[in-house]
């Protein structure tokens, strides 16, 4: 007798389905937490995908704009920085300067690579929490001294050979948080240079010591003035979070050039949940920090320097025609120099990781020897070529920009301007204040920044 | 010196500013000229009315006697000369200090001695906040009382206190020395009272003699804080005390 039924044999099941809440990285990260009981520490930007420059698109020429010749007609690309009140601005021969790395966080080989790279592309280093070296100074053309909370290895012989003082109110990875360098990376040489014992875990303070708010920060200013008889250009370098307010602050505090540097910007070690969720992309900070220059008649006056997530030519055109005066890379210069190269797959899986995932830099043992105080893995980083690299790489970086800006007419990348763009995404379009590709629509634009 | 105003020639050795009628900039600016065996060893600075960075930067054996109130920052980053301010001084007095010796007849304001590397730092009268905060080898002695969170993460050097301590005294401190004659509000976070061996009040004794107090107060009324160094290497068990 036929069964009619229609009951299979066996009951079909539905697929395994995870959760995109509760995906495989958030499961681990659970796991993680909860068998070490303490939140985890990375290096890096954030890793998330959020609205960038990926987002906009040059025009480039059409029947209403003619380009100019590739490889035959000037596209200029210098920057000067400094021209408010410095008596020596500084000159970069393209726009795209090193971001703030300490020695301490890197190998003294990477910085003399970044040294070394920058100098032969005519722009500048930065140095970072822990002082000045002698081996970065000397491989840096211009350097740019930071002025950070702790004032680690902060001396007025340093402030007075230095091109240029950047003040750090904050950074994009984490506005509003310190740093703890540890242990590991605290060698003698580190820990002399920042009067510490060595081998602890090192504090980095969140704010300065002496001085808190806007007000005070233009008599601090005055003071590094005075001190360097007004000759070095001083940024002041701000974490996007409120960009509009931060740069119009910045200005009126006496900076001679404003940094803002996106969540998308490095950091040697912070909390991850930090990184992830504290502070604004890049493409949303670039706009708001312009209008700012502009609504006080400064764009121009003072300089803008724009960083976070900057990878290629067409991110720097980009920053460009959105109103910066010049980028500045960080993570993308490591990666010149052979930061999570493949090279080193087997280590980095030793490591529990893999090339392009690496993120353990506070940890010390990094295989490529830039992330690290180890004295046999910082033998791996041959600082001349590693130098050779980064200038080649920023090379390519100011011809691809160049090449734009030329596509849109322009003889210099500094006349690139928001008309050059459009946006792929209504976020895109919102953020920067452009309109949406192959429409006039610009989001909001009547109404806020 | 040429100097847009000035009460008194060069011959002494002494050079006297008024800064009612010269610019900060241009003290600041001839102060910042001066060779190491310079013989304008001596100046004296008139109508100071709490400009900020007064003497900031010097970098010479020199003298400076400042005549009055003096604003932020006042010798700021300081090597090897002496600032004497007959006067209160504002924000961050002696900050990040080198080498030489700031001596304020009066009252200091918040974050005096700051980040100071070395040098002497002596206060007459009381210190507000943060006196010494992430100081990095500076003696500072202050006669009267200092405010709360002093010696915030200072990191080497001594502070010597005659009078109070605020609240929060030497929080997240790590080597810094503290001596303090009178009460203490309360200790941050890992900063705990320390044994007072010999070579510690022999220590104490080569600061008070430095600021010419030696003899004048009894070494055993004073107590030793320093860190715990509990807090020296992250751990999770110790995150109630951030």
């Amino acid at each position: 007798m036929t069964d009619h039924s229609n009951t299979p044999r066996t009951a079909p099941q539905t697929l395994p389905r995870a959760s995109a809440t509760f995906d495989d990285y958030t499961l681990s990260e659970i796991r993680r937490a909860a068998a070490t009981g303490i939140y985890d520490i990375r290096g890096g930007g954030a890793k998330r995908r959020v609205p960038h420059f990926d987002d906009l698109l040059f025009l480039g020429a059409s029947m209403s704009r003619y380009p100019l010749e590739g490889y035959r007609e000037k596209c200029s690309t210098e920057v000067l920085l400094g021209t408010r009140f410095a008596k020596k601005p500084i000159q970069l021969k393209i726009p795209i300067t090193i971001a703030g790395m300490s020695f301490g966080s890197l190998s003294a080989n990477a910085k003399e690579a970044l040294g070394r790279g920058a100098s032969a592309m005519g722009t500048s280093t930065t140095t970072g929490d822990g002082g000045m070296t002698n081996e970065e100074r000397g491989h840096s053309t211009q350097l740019v001294y930071q002025y950070l909370p702790s004032r680690y290895g902060m001396n007025p012989d340093d402030l007075k050979r230095a091109d240029a003082i950047e003040v750090v109110v904050g950074q994009g990875a984490k506005p509003g948080g310190g740093g703890m360098l540890l242990g590991q990376k605290i060698t003698e040489r580190v820990a002399g240079m920042r009067t510490l014992p060595v081998g602890i875990d090192q504090r980095s303070a969140c704010r300065h010591p002496d001085w808190t708010g806007p007000d005070d920060l233009e008599i601090k200013i005055e003071e590094l003035r005075e001190i360097t008889d007004w000759e070095k250009p001083i940024y002041v370098k701000v974490g996007a979070a409120r960009p509009y307010y931060d740069t119009a602050l910045a200005v009126k505090s006496g900076a001679d050039v404003v940094v803002v540097d996106g969540m998308q910007g490095g950091t040697a070690a912070t909390q991850e949940i930090f990184i992830e969720h504290v502070g604004i992309p890049t493409l949303a900070a670039v706009r708001q920090a312009v209008k700012a220059l502009q609504d006080l008649g400064m764009h121009r006056k003072v300089q803008l320097i724009v960083s976070g997530g900057i990878r290629n030519g067409a991110d720097v055109a980009k920053a460009l025609a959105l109103g910066a005066d010049a980028v500045a890379i960080g993570t993308a210069a490591l990666v010149a120099l052979g930061d999570n190269d493949p090279h080193y797959a087997a280590e980095y899986a030793a490591l529990g990781t893999r090339p392009g995932a690496y993120d353990d830099w506070h940890e010390g043992r990094d295989p490529a020897g830039i992330t690290t105080q180890d004295p046999e893995l910082m033998k791996r980083l041959d600082p001349i070529a590693a130098g050779r690299r980064l200038a080649n790489y920023l090379a390519v970086l100011t011809l691809e920009c160049q090449t734009i800006a030329r596509a849109c007419g322009k003889s210099h990348v500094h006349n690139l301007e928001p008309e050059d763009l459009v946006a792929l995404t209504i976020e895109a379009a919102a953020m920067a204040n452009v309109p949406l590709a192959g429409t006039d629509w610009i989001p909001g634009r009547n109404g806020g920044f | 010196m040429n100097l847009s105003v000035q009460t008194a020639p060069a011959t002494d050795g002494e050079t006297r500013v008024d800064l009612a009628t010269t610019p900060l900039r241009e003290l600041n600016g001839a102060l910042h000229k001066l060779a190491a065996d310079t013989n304008q060893t001596l100046w004296t600075i008139a109508n100071p009315a709490g400009r900020h960075a007064i003497a900031a930067g010097l970098d010479a054996p020199i003298t400076v006697e400042i005549d009055g109130p003096v604003g932020y920052y006042c010798a700021g980053m300081n090597k090897k000369a002496r600032v004497i301010v007959h006067g209160n001084a504002g924000v961050g007095v002696a900050e990040n200090m080198m080498s030489g010796l700031i001596h304020v007849k009066g009252d200091a304001s918040q974050a005096a001695g700051a980040t100071a590397h070395g040098g002497l730092l002596i206060i007459d009268g009381n210190a507000s906040a943060r006196c010494g905060i992430s100081m990095k080898g500076i003696d500072i002695v202050v006669k009267g009382s200092i405010g709360h969170m002093s010696a915030f993460m200072a990191q080497a050097g001594t502070l010597t206190v005659l009078g109070d301590a605020g609240e929060a005294l030497g929080d997240s401190l790590y080597e810094a020395k503290l001596f303090v004659r009178g009460s203490v509000a309360s200790l941050g976070a890992d900063c705990i009272e320390k044994e007072m061996r010999e070579e510690h009040k022999a220590l104490l004794a080569s600061k008070l003699e430095a600021a010419g107090l030696l003899g004048e107060v009894d070494i055993a009324e004073f107590r030793r804080y320093g860190s715990a160094r509990t807090l020296y290497h992250f751990h999770v068990d110790n995150v109630s005390s951030y």
